[in-house]
């Protein structure tokens, strides 16, 4: 079920379009953060009578958008690693392999205490300040493999 | 050169509305209400301002498509969805100075009379988006946004539309799609967007910096603006600078510096003092230039002339020790991964692509695999919906041209040349 305030959100989100269709996106990424990252039918089937949508095309939408995170469920801490061209040159490869050795997991996995998921993916719009990676909303950049130790230990 | 678009960049309060004024923000907002429309349109046709998002379309040309016509509804849309591997000036911009791409945006709509402004920004920029939507709202607060704007009879709503993770939704139709609540997969053209956009209204896309450099225009003119660079290419260009460089970040600089100029003086040469062995000038898109290229300026001619393009301004720089075999095969990753899946050739032949540049790159390449992948890029280019999959074979093309021996030696040896 939809928090009251996820719905208070879709419903604020509604108001910015000409038609409740235009919100799918908006109201799909309340629902994940609701959800605590992942997104689920349930709250998928909520977000296409909210919209007055078919939950077939609120679906197509979901599946489409590769930061939903469907039927997935990640780690409360959600690593995503950039392995586009400018964080390569600097080496995202071997820090990506630095944290697979630190926590124990492979890329596309999340650790047993479900605390971390690691994952990649392309370009961030940080290449200036590569190597860089995400983890939930905040960016993190010129690593070292020393730096995402530091991180990694401050994460609770 | 002073800079226009940058120039809050170091100032750590210029997010804020009262700074941005303080440091000479909104004035062209004035300036602009009280003159009319069609002449806002001449000055920003005569000032050569060239779309920033990476066509390089006459920006002033674009906006003159839009139909006069009062009762219209209109649209503008600001493409901030910033995919373009290697590019992160939007970012700058949006991150630390969002209201000169607000009042940007203001001006812009006025001029082409549109009432309602999306900023499309690609969900990743979580800071951004709150940046923005905190900018929106003291813009509203002070009656900049809204009904009525400065008494001047001009209203306009102005709304964030966050992308969720798909490259594609760069593309000016998809991204029209996209805030539409469809799948991001491009429309066909025409109708192009002046007549039939955004609910089929008439709608302008431009890019951030494009629409940054509007305030500017309106204050100092367009003769100003045309003397700066070029005289086909003018204006002043962010240049985000990446990879193996000393000093890697966002330069504004005139459009026309030469590329030599931005990586050794600007950036202080490429890092350890090793030799440049590969440049790739606007984004992954535009094919490799090499040593022999960098006393090349960087404008959309000049570059077009070397058969690449300026692309985002998106300059990412490759030593000597540089795999180009192993570069080719993340740039070609990174297109098949993207592709929207519409269109067969580039679904498929993207995809075809990545596999026989992994299995180069791993040491598993067959004996006629370059000449495969030279016959694959010829039944992909200009056979596809819209540009994607021919910005992947041209960055491949660009690879072959100049290093087709590391790919015959990654088949040969089964190993890398560097
Ligand atoms: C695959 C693809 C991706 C694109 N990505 C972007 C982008 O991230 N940002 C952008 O401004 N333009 C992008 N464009 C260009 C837009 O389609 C469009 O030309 C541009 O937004 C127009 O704005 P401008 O005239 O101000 O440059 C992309 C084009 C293609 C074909
Ligand atoms: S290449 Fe990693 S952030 Fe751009």
């Amino acid at each position: 079920m939809l928090s009251e305030n996820a719905k208070k959100d879709i419903q604020a989100a509604l108001r910015k379009y000409p038609n409740r269709r235009s919100a799918v996106m908006d109201a799909l990424r309340i629902a994940q953060a609701d959800g605590g990252g992942s997104l689920t039918k349930g709250a998928m089937e909520e977000v296409a009578q909210i919209l007055d949508m078919r939950p077939a095309e609120v679906n197509a939408a979901a599946a489409f958008y590769t930061m939903y995170n469907v039927k997935k469920p990640v780690g409360r801490y959600y690593i995503q690693v950039c392995r586009n061209i400018s964080c390569s040159l600097l080496g995202a490869e071997h820090l990506i392999k630095h944290m697979e050795k630190t926590l124990g997991i492979k890329t596309g996995e999340t650790t047993k205490d479900s605390k971390f998921t690691i994952t990649t993916v392309e370009c961030l719009g940080s290449c200036g300040t590569a190597p860089m990676m995400q983890i939930n909303d905040d960016f993190h950049e010129n690593l070292t493999t020393e730096k995402i130790d530091g991180i990694l230990k401050s994460l609770k | 050169m002073e800079k226009v678009l940058l120039k809050n960049i170091d100032k750590p309060d210029a997010y804020k509305i009262d700074a941005y004024i303080r440091y000479g923000g909104y004035k062209a907002l004035e300036t602009a209400l009280k003159s009319d429309r069609d002449h806002l349109i001449q000055l920003v046709k005569d000032s050569g301002l060239r779309g920033r998002g990476g066509a390089g379309f006459s920006t002033g040309l674009k906006w003159s498509f839009i139909p006069k016509d009062p009762t219209i509804p209109k649209y503008l849309c600001c493409n901030a969805d910033e995919g373009e591997p290697g590019t992160f000036k939007d970012r700058g911009i949006m991150d630390n100075d969002p209201h000169l791409l607000i009042e940007g945006m203001i001006i812009s709509s006025f001029a082409i009379g549109a009432g309602t402004a999306y900023i499309y920004i690609r969900g990743e920029f979580v800071f951004g988006i709150r940046r923005l939507q905190a900018a929106i709202d003291e813009a509203y607060a002070k009656g900049f946004l809204g009904k009525n704007i400065l008494g001047s009879g001009f209203n306009l709503d102005m709304y964030v539309h966050s992308g969720f993770g798909a490259y594609i939704c760069g593309e000016e139709t998809a991204l029209l799609e996209s805030i539409e609540g469809y799948r991001a997969q491009p429309r066909k053209k025409p109708p192009f967007p002046a007549l039939a956009g955004l609910y089929g209204k008439p709608t302008v896309i431009n890019n951030v910096e494009t629409l940054s450099c509007i305030p500017a225009i309106v204050e100092k003119g367009a003769k100003w603006f045309s003397s700066i660079g070029p005289a086909k290419s003018p204006g002043p260009k962010i240049f985000c600078v990446s990879g193996h460089v000393k000093k890697p970040g966002l330069y504004e600089l005139p459009m026309g510096t030469t590329i030599r100029d931005i990586v050794y003086n600007h950036c202080g040469g490429i890092l350890g003092d090793k030799k440049l062995k590969a440049v790739i000038p606007g984004g992954v898109s535009a094919p490799m230039l090499t040593g022999k290229d960098l006393d090349t300026p960087m404008d959309f001619d000049s570059i077009a002339a070397k058969g690449s393009m300026l692309g985002s301004g998106a300059v990412i720089v490759m030593d000597e020790t540089t795999c180009i075999v192993k570069m080719s095969y993340i740039i070609n990753r990174f297109f098949s991964h993207e592709s929207c899946g519409k269109c067969t050739p580039c679904r498929e032949g993207t995809s075809w692509l990545t596999n026989v540049l992994g299995r180069m790159e791993h040491g598993e390449g067959r004996p006629g695999d370059v000449e495969l992948l030279e016959s694959l890029c010829g039944n992909i280019f200009g056979r596809t919906f819209c540009p994607l999959g021919d910005g992947a074979v041209m960055a491949l093309r660009g690879a072959l041209k100049n290093f087709r021996h590391e790919f015959q030696h990654h088949v040969d040896k089964k190993a890398c040349l560097v």
